[in-house]
């Protein structure tokens, strides 16, 4: 049975599809089956991110709908033989997605894959909580900027309350991955400070993805950043990301700390 | 421009933006939680006394506040002068 991880925020225009991209093609480079299913019924983005926007035949709502199977909707990467996409309709509306039709998706994606990333759409609205309701993991993107701290302290509380782990009293584990963080504007005092993040919204760090050129270039290109340059900085703190998710207990570096003597060798305990 | 502002920038921002959502969290976290709650009470508390009474939907506010060790349920609830009436003719 597969892993199946909600990308969410509260905010929109925090990272969250290039995320999900970015994650999906990491996990998927070990060998690992990754599917990056698009939740944003009505504008969809993740097919563009993933450099897929022209192998779209069928969606997810034709899935739903009965029109097509989902293996005829499903499309593979052409880098990576194990990642794959699940593309949003771009012509219907959110309307489209049933409860029932999702658990019945997700529930076929698990069995056939080892990770199933949901990419969430922006907001608290239906098909954000649809995209999260069967989640096990849920990873809250989140940039340093006030406006994204309390929408994602929003999207926590939805979390503990509106999924079926929830409903069924268990936890849901989360984790935050903190994006476009720039190590000079925070060391001036003019940026949220990861800790500062972390005590606000009191959970686990995943990673730290730094503001970087590379992000930007990667998706002009249609590829996730991770498969773009590998050796870039986003790419190698989202790479790291990954092998957190994969139960690695691996120290994060915050991007511009000077480190001590200790702090080299403790590090930063990590999610 | 860029040199000048070294000496004229005032204090850096990000405490205050960490003391801002410190301060509004703690508020929201106490209010989104229950509103839930406070909706569904309200409801009960409607359909009770309507019951008996003619009572105007808008004319009701049910508020909760939480305190360190007690919170409170404060139920206002305005009665129209011959809602009494209205209901036995009603009936």
């Amino acid at each position: 049975m597969g892993k199946v991880i909600v990308v969410t925020s509260g905010k929109g225009g925090v990272g969250k599809t290039t995320s999900s991209a970015a994650l999906g093609a990491a996990l998927a480079h070990n060998g690992d089956k990754v599917v990056v299913v698009d939740f944003d019924v009505g504008l969809r983005n993740l097919d563009l991110v993933m450099g897929a926007e022209r192998r779209v035949v069928y969606d997810i709502v034709n899935v739903i709908q009965g029109e097509a199977k989902l293996t005829q909707a499903l499309i593979r990467d052409k880098r990576l033989e194990s990642l794959y996409l699940l593309p949003a309709s771009q012509t219907r509306d959110k309307d489209n997605l049933t409860p029932e039709g999702v658990e019945k998706v997700i529930a076929a994606l698990k069995t056939a894959f080892d990770w199933v990333i949901c990419d969430s759409p922006a907001g608290i609205e239906r098909g954000a909580t649809l995209a999260m309701r069967h989640a096990d993991v849920a990873i809250v993107v989140t940039n340093p900027e006030v406006s994204s701290v309390r929408d994602s302290d929003r999207i926590i509380g939805l979390l503990d309350s509106k999924t079926l782990k929830a409903e069924q009293g268990e936890r849901m584990e989360k984790h935050l991955l903190l994006t476009r963080y720039d190590p000079l504007r925070a060391e001036r005092g003019d940026m949220l400070k990861v800790d500062d993040v972390l005590e606000i919204l009191s959970i686990p760090l995943l990673g730290i993805i730094p503001e970087s050129m590379d992000v930007l270039r990667a998706s002009n290109v249609g590829s996730p950043v991770t498969l773009a340059d590998g050796r870039s900085a986003p790419a190698i703190a989202y790479f790291e990301a990954a092998r957190r998710l994969n139960g690695e207990n691996l120290p994060v570096t915050i991007p511009g700390e000077k480190k001590g003597f200790f702090g080299k060798i403790f590090g930063r305990k990590a999610a | 421009m860029n040199f000048l502002r070294i000496f004229t920038r005032s204090q850096s921002s990000a405490p205050a933006a960490r003391e801002r959502l410190q301060v509004l969290l703690a508020h929201e976290r106490a209010s989104v939680g229950d509103s839930d709650l406070v909706t569904k009470l309200r409801d009960e508390i409607l359909r009770a006394i309507s019951k008996h009474m003619q009572i105007d939907d808008d004319r009701v506010s049910v508020k909760m506040e939480r305190g360190a060790k007690v919170s409170t349920l404060a139920v206002d609830i305005e009665i129209p002068f011959d809602a009494d009436k209205k209901t036995k003719k009603a009936a």
